[in-house]
């Protein structure tokens, strides 16, 4: 907007712009009815901020010790949460209802397992390559989805919810394929296929923090420039908005609805690496579903599809997920973490329909504004 | 005085940012009648009306029912005053049967509390029965005609005892014969006691079911008449008020060389059912040609296949001399086709988009609004939307950065315009340029498509108004159940000769006899178009829709006393929306 203004203030304008305030508010809100439901079972609330203190300044209250190591296992949890939302906000910003964040997760945790276990261990190439491979497994699977919608008018939210299931059993046949793998596990990964880094390791006193970090910030970065600033973006977002105007001028839906599959799938497949390679020491024959991919849908709900709304979110639901254990070291149920996750999108559901509210009055004021004769303004408001 | 009146609203005024709907308006409905409330597309009916069933609250004024004054603070107060409204839109849900629609949130319980089906469809079956509405209390919603679901709508009323029912635009969504039976229904409602408060801009319903029509115009009572008394041209004049100026200056057109050309064209709608037909045209650089013709004879098709948006069952359309048949939209943009769209919300604009933004939709992939790194530059995008903004004089209130939802059709109109002649287009295909605008707007959107022509490009203007075809066009092209029936220079051009192409006479020229006999065939006219505008299977109905639409104008033409092209046509209104 304003592009005379410094940094800080346009990344406020862009929190401005995504409706950060009421995000913020509706956040708040959680929290309020968490304590009161602390308080309701009988303990004591304090205990639940000491948790969420715990977990991001790393100041223990009731030892009165610091350990950086919980601010490191907050951003590492919440890496894959950013990830998946931003899978889940990119499709949604075009129009599209990605639920297959998580079998495009899956395939891009297996791919990555695949490089890191067969592929060439020359440090610094061998996870690029892990992570190249699972980008590029993602993109594949979400395509897959966009070309179907795209071609044949298949519901993605159909075919991204079957294509779950195809990745996740593809995932345990092919792992159980590797050689030393058994039901559950396959051997090691070398050292080189790992995320470690040492420099955030020891600045966070030995936490799971990896290079996953940098990547994830990247694709923060990568998801703003390309939805804003783009030529691929600006048309993403007009087939988002109104697919038969954008039509109308000339842009190729059908190209962007597979290019914008294609692209939510890339980032939930780096999600898996970062998981896959970062988290793990050895590869996974999945057990179960990690949910990342699901969770991801409440990341860019409350996120606001937006970039850096969608980081945010993020690591709002990673502090929360962090901070689990520790509230009930405290005595806090851990179920309360939950209840404060589900109330927070509750809330921004509220949020939306506030706002559906306030558009149906805009709408009624405008329809009377024109006062169309043939037009009844409940009805117009509720349509739109 | 307190009991002459089922309704009396008196001195209703209501302001809405920037407009004023309702001005000082006063309606007094008298017991047992029906009472038309004529007016333009925003003229202040519908808030009138939402006033009465407590949608709005008005600014100041004083609402009488039977005679007593009554605060109307929502609907519920509305039902329990016996004021029922059926809207346009129908509130029915479609998996319920028509007994379970109508007794839906006022049930007649057994004594256990379950709900007492059998005496809600008995009940249903009565009033069905006694109004002669006809509908079958057991019947599904989904698999009733639209004309069944507005009966039911009806009838909703009825059970919950409404004296006073309010229908808005009521024959808009029906067929011909629909709207026969819909007309047959107010009067037995009427002998049956009620009354009817009927929203329409149609002339023909009221003169045939009225007894009172009070006339809006811009938010003000413009005549409140004895229908018996008056004629429909009548009406249609204290409707239109001054007769609005249609005609442009404009001086001869210089034809150049051909640059649209539609050879043998066939085009399907998406039900596969054949809308345009072998369809052949020429446009040259330098004219107008208008598609004169009622709405749903094809020319939507007509015109999506030529931009690009819907395939070509058969023919060529050749753009520049370039076979363009097989061309993407994006391909027939870089040819130089432009578009302006006849539903600008749908097609023409992004509302959630800013202006700068919707101005750039067709030509952000270029220098200077994107560099060949893919990015756009906002500064370009801006800049240039701010040119054109002042060239075309478009009012948005925070510029370029403007969202352009918020902005009003007239605005909108002129920046799709904007978007469009700033793509310096060799073709310009326009349809229904100034559909809902106001008389500045649709001036200042009549000059530009001129400037245009006289610029050096080809004008294909589709237009349901025969008025704005005379106006603007150099050629004019009668459409008829998707086939040309005839071209002819606009010199020799009159209502008469192109409103017998459009009922669809091959030969253009002579009066027919469709012309000489207006009021007879003005009946199905509303009905055809309504019809034809959704879409509906309404081939075979457009002939006669056709026919008497221009009949009807001709009845309000030949009556009017100021004559010639230019009036905004009255008898037509109907085809705004």
């Amino acid at each position: 907007m304003n592009r005379k203004l410094p940094l800080g203030d346009k990344v406020l304008d862009a929190f401005v712009e995504s409706r950060a305030a009421v995000s913020v508010l509706v956040v708040a809100l959680g929290f309020a009815c968490g304590t009161v439901l602390v308080l309701a079972v009988g303990r004591n609330p304090a205990g639940m901020y000491a948790g969420i203190l715990q977990t991001l300044s790393g100041w223990d209250l009731t030892r009165g010790t610091w350990n950086a190591r919980y601010i490191g296992e907050w951003i590492a949890t919440s890496m894959p949460l950013v990830l998946c939302g931003l899978s889940m906000a990119f499709a949604a910003r075009t129009g599209l209802f990605n639920i297959g964040a998580e079998g495009q997760y899956i395939a891009g945790l297996t791919a990555a397992q695949f490089v890191a276990l067969l592929g060439p261990g020359i440090p610094g190439l061998h996870w690029a390559l892990a992570l190249a491979a699972a980008v590029a497994a993602g993109a594949a699977w979400g395509a897959i989805a966009g070309a179907l919608k795209a071609r044949f008018e298949v519901s993605e939210v159909v075919a991204t919810i079957m294509l779950n299931y195809v990745a996740f059993f593809l995932s345990r046949w092919m792992t159980g394929l590797i050689p030393g793998a058994n039901t559950y596990r396959t051997p090691d990964f070398p050292l080189t296929a790992r995320l470690d880094d040492a420099f955030l390791r020891s600045i966070t006193n030995g936490s799971r923090l990896n290079i996953g970090l940098w990547f994830t910030i990247g694709s923060v970065l990568v998801f703003w420039l390309l939805m804003e600033r783009t030529r691929a973006g600006f048309a993403l977002r007009a087939t988002g908005f109104n697919r038969e105007a954008a039509r109308a001028a000339g842009i190729s839906v059908r190209s962007a609805t597979a290019a914008s599959m294609a692209v939510s799938g890339a980032f939930a497949g780096l999600a898996g690496a970062v998981v896959a390679l970062g988290s793990f020491s050895y590869g996974r024959v999945l057990g179960g579903l990690d949910n990342y991919g699901f969770d991801g849908i409440a990341v860019a709900l409350v996120g606001g599809s937006t970039a850096f709304g969608t980081a945010a979110a993020g690591l709002l639901f990673g502090m929360l997920s962090s901070a689990r254990p520790l509230m009930q070291s405290r005595g806090i149920p851990k179920e309360i973490a939950l209840i404060i996750s589900g109330l927070v999108v509750v809330f921004v559901s509220l949020r939306a329909a506030f706002k559906a509210a306030g558009d149906l009055m805009a709408a009624r004021t405008a329809a009377a504004a024109a006062s169309t004769g043939s037009e009844n303004p409940e009805i117009e408001g509720g349509a739109a | 005085m307190n009991d002459d009146y089922a309704i009396e609203m008196i001195g209703i005024t209501k302001a809405f940012p920037g407009v004023l709907a309702n001005d000082r308006v006063s309606l007094r409905v008298r017991p047992n009648s029906i009472h038309a409330l004529l007016g333009e597309n925003g003229a202040g009916k519908s808030t009138l009306m939402s006033i009465l069933f407590g949608m709005y609250r008005p600014d100041a004024g004083i609402v009488r029912v039977g005679g007593r004054d009554v605060t109307i603070r929502d609907p519920n107060d509305a039902t329990a005053l016996g004021i029922g409204m059926v809207h346009q839109h129908f509130k029915l849900v479609r998996a319920f049967t028509a007994a379970e629609n109508v007794v839906l949130g006022a049930e007649p319980r057994t004594k256990d509390g379950s709900l007492d089906l059998a005496t809600a469809e008995e009940r249903v079956a009565a009033l069905s029965e006694r109004y002669g509405l006809d509908v079958d209390p057991r019947g599904r919603v989904e698999s009733m005609s639209v004309g069944a679901q507005q009966r039911l709508e009806i009838l909703k009323l009825l059970y919950r005892d409404a004296d006073t029912l309010i229908l808005d635009e009521p024959t808009a969504v029906l067929r011909p014969q629909e709207v026969d039976d819909l007309l047959g229904i107010m009067r037995r409602l009427k002998a049956e006691g009620k009354t009817i408060i009927l929203i329409t801009h149609k002339l023909r319903e009221i003169s045939e079911t009225a007894e009172r029509c009070t006339i809006l115009r811009r938010g003000r009572v413009a005549g409140d008449v004895d229908v018996a008394a008056v004629t429909e041209s009548d009406l249609a004049a204290l409707m239109v008020g001054r007769n609005v100026d249609f005609s442009v200056r404009k001086g001869p057109a210089n034809p150049g060389k051909v640059v649209l050309s539609v050879e043998n064209l066939s085009v399907r709608d998406d039900k596969g059912v054949e809308r345009v037909r072998d369809l052949s045209l020429d446009v040259r650089a330098g004219e107008i040609l208008g598609i004169a013709g009622v709405d749903g004879n094809g020319q939507g098709e007509l015109v999506e296949a030529i931009v690009g948006l819907r395939p070509a069952a058969s023919g060529r359309i050749l753009i520049g001399g370039t076979d363009a048949t097989k061309a993407t939209v994006r391909e027939r943009i870089l040819l130089g086709v432009g578009h302006v769209p006849e539903d600008r919300r749908k097609h023409g604009l992004i509302a959630e988009f800013r202006l700068d933004e919707n101005l750039a939709l067709k030509s952000f992939r270029e220098e200077p609004y994107s560099n060949r790194f893919g990015f756009i530059d906002r500064k370009a995008t801006a800049a240039r939307a701010s040119v054109l903004i002042e060239r075309f004089d478009v009012r948005a209130g925070e510029g370029p950065a403007t969202l352009a939802g918020s902005m009003s059709g007239g605005n909108q109109q002129k920046a799709i315009l904007a978007r469009e002649i700033d793509g310096a287009p060799a073709l310009l295909v326009v349809s229904q340029p100034t559909r809902g605008l106001d008389v500045g707007a649709i001036e200042y959107v009549h000059e530009r498509i001129v400037a245009e022509r006289d610029a050096g490009r080809a004008v294909l203007l589709v237009s349901f108004e025969l008025d704005e075809i005379l106006a603007l066009c150099d050629r004019i092209a009668a459409i008829s159940r998707g086939a040309i029936a005839g071209i002819v220079d606009a010199a020799d051009a009159d209502e008469r000769r192109i409103g017998a192409m459009m009922a669809g006479a091959a030969d253009p020229g002579a009066p027919t006899a469709a012309a000489a006999k207006p009021a007879a065939a003005a009946k199905p006219a509303a009905a055809g178009r309504s019809a034809g505008s959704k879409k509906a299977p309404a081939t075979e109905k457009s002939s006669g829709g056709s026919q008497s639409a221009k009949a009807t104008r001709k009845a309000n033409f030949t009556k009017n006393p100021s004559g010639g092209k230019r009036r905004k046509n009255a008898g037509n209104a109907g085809e705004e929306r």
